[in-house]
């Protein structure tokens, strides 16, 4: 059966995309075929991440209009098999989607034999931002630690639990889980940021993992690359974590502490 | 400035412990909020109608609020009247 799992994080900037690229590329490596969806309506920018920006000739909104078949605008990945995009409309206005075409657009991907979907959500609460999560059986959180963040992330857990079909209909809650993303173990360890404890305490989410701070994501996102993709770099590694975690395995959290290189590597290493 | 502080021995609060105050004490407030019905600011606005029949206020001395304490919904309503003139 398909899962359709949202990517939120009520603020902007926090690693969404990044996180939406990684997570679906990552569970289409585990031979799931995957679809993912842009809701940034007007400022699309997975395309961008992944790679596919030049290959956008039909998009979410002209599927949802009926200007063009779901197969016609679904990209299919050149790096990783399984794996399908769908670019949100450069040039329309939010109100090009409603409630009712998403949901269309939703059940023929399920139809078509996607075991997941994974909806990029834009920032904020408004429009976009609900019709991205009105559908999810499941959502994964996008927080820094950071005080912005955090009240932002709460505020999107309250509109899940509050919004989303599953709790207009009185079903299962959506199962919520939390990515915390630009952590740095060695600001944490100085007492200058807020501890992973801290923000699913705070939170009270379950923690999918932590994703370290690193330069890798920059360049990853510069090359059109999904860092998981970038083998042995530390977010490749956390994301590799996370999506082995979301899938049940049981792997204990990492990159909570600094690390030291040995000589060794500080010399010859990466 | 780190330095002579060390040196002189003061501690001031980490500051990632003051984000972790800060926030408990906010979600907590933005939660019950959140949750609290639609009609509170009606209510309220209309029982300072009432009020205002015999006592004259300021709109900002009524405080109403929806808190939860062990297990009960408390509906808390807290009115500065006026010193009266003498």
């Amino acid at each position: 059966m398909a899962r359709v799992i949202v990517v939120t994080s009520g603020k902007g900037g926090v690693g969404k995309t990044t996180t939406s690229a990684s997570f679906s590329a990552g569970l289409a490596l585990k031979g799931f075929k995957v679809a993912v969806i842009d809701f940034d309506v007007g400022l699309r920018n997975l395309d961008l991440i992944m790679g596919c920006e030049r290959r956008v000739v039909y998009d979410f909104v002209n599927v949802v209009q009926g200007e063009a078949s779901l197969k016609q605008a679904l990209i299919k990945d050149k790096k990783t098999p399984n794996l399908y995009i769908l670019a949100a409309s450069q040039t329309r206005d939010k109100d090009a989607l409603t409630l009712e075409g998403v949901g269309k657009v939703i059940d023929d991907l399920k139809a078509d034999g996607f075991d997941y979907i994974i909806c990029d959500s834009p920032a904020g609460i408004e429009k976009g931002a609900q019709l991205a999560l009105y559908y999810a059986d499941e959502a994964v959180i996008v927080t820094n630690p950071e005080v912005s963040s955090v009240r932002d992330s709460d505020r999107i857990l309250g509109i899940l639990q509050a919004k989303s079909k599953r709790a207009i209909d009185g079903e299962t809650p959506v199962v919520e889980h939390l990515i915390l993303t630009r952590y740095n173990p060695s600001r944490v360890a100085a007492g200058e940021m807020l501890a992973m404890q801290d923000v699913v305490e705070l939170l009270s989410v379950d923690l999918l993992g932590v994703v370290p701070e690193s330069e890798e994501v920059l360049q990853a996102s510069n090359a059109g690359i999904p860092v998981i993709l970038n083998e042995d770099t530390s977010a490749s590694e956390a994301y590799k974590d996370i999506v082995d975690r979301f899938l049940g395995e049981n792997k204990p959290q990492r990159f909570l502490t600094v690390e030291h290189k040995s000589l060794f590597k500080k010399l010859f290493g990466k | 400035m780190a330095l002579l502080d060390y040196l002189l021995g003061q501690k001031k609060k980490p500051s990632a412990m003051q984000a972790r105050d800060r926030l408990q004490i906010l979600l907590a407030h933005e939660r019950l909020q959140a949750k609290a019905p639609d009609y509170l600011p009606k209510l309220r606005e209309e029982i300072l109608q009432v009020i205002a029949k015999y006592v004259d206020i300021d709109d900002e001395n009524l405080q109403i609020s929806l808190d939860e304490e062990n297990g009960f919904e408390v509906l808390e309503l807290n009115l500065i009247l006026p010193e009266s003139k003498r």
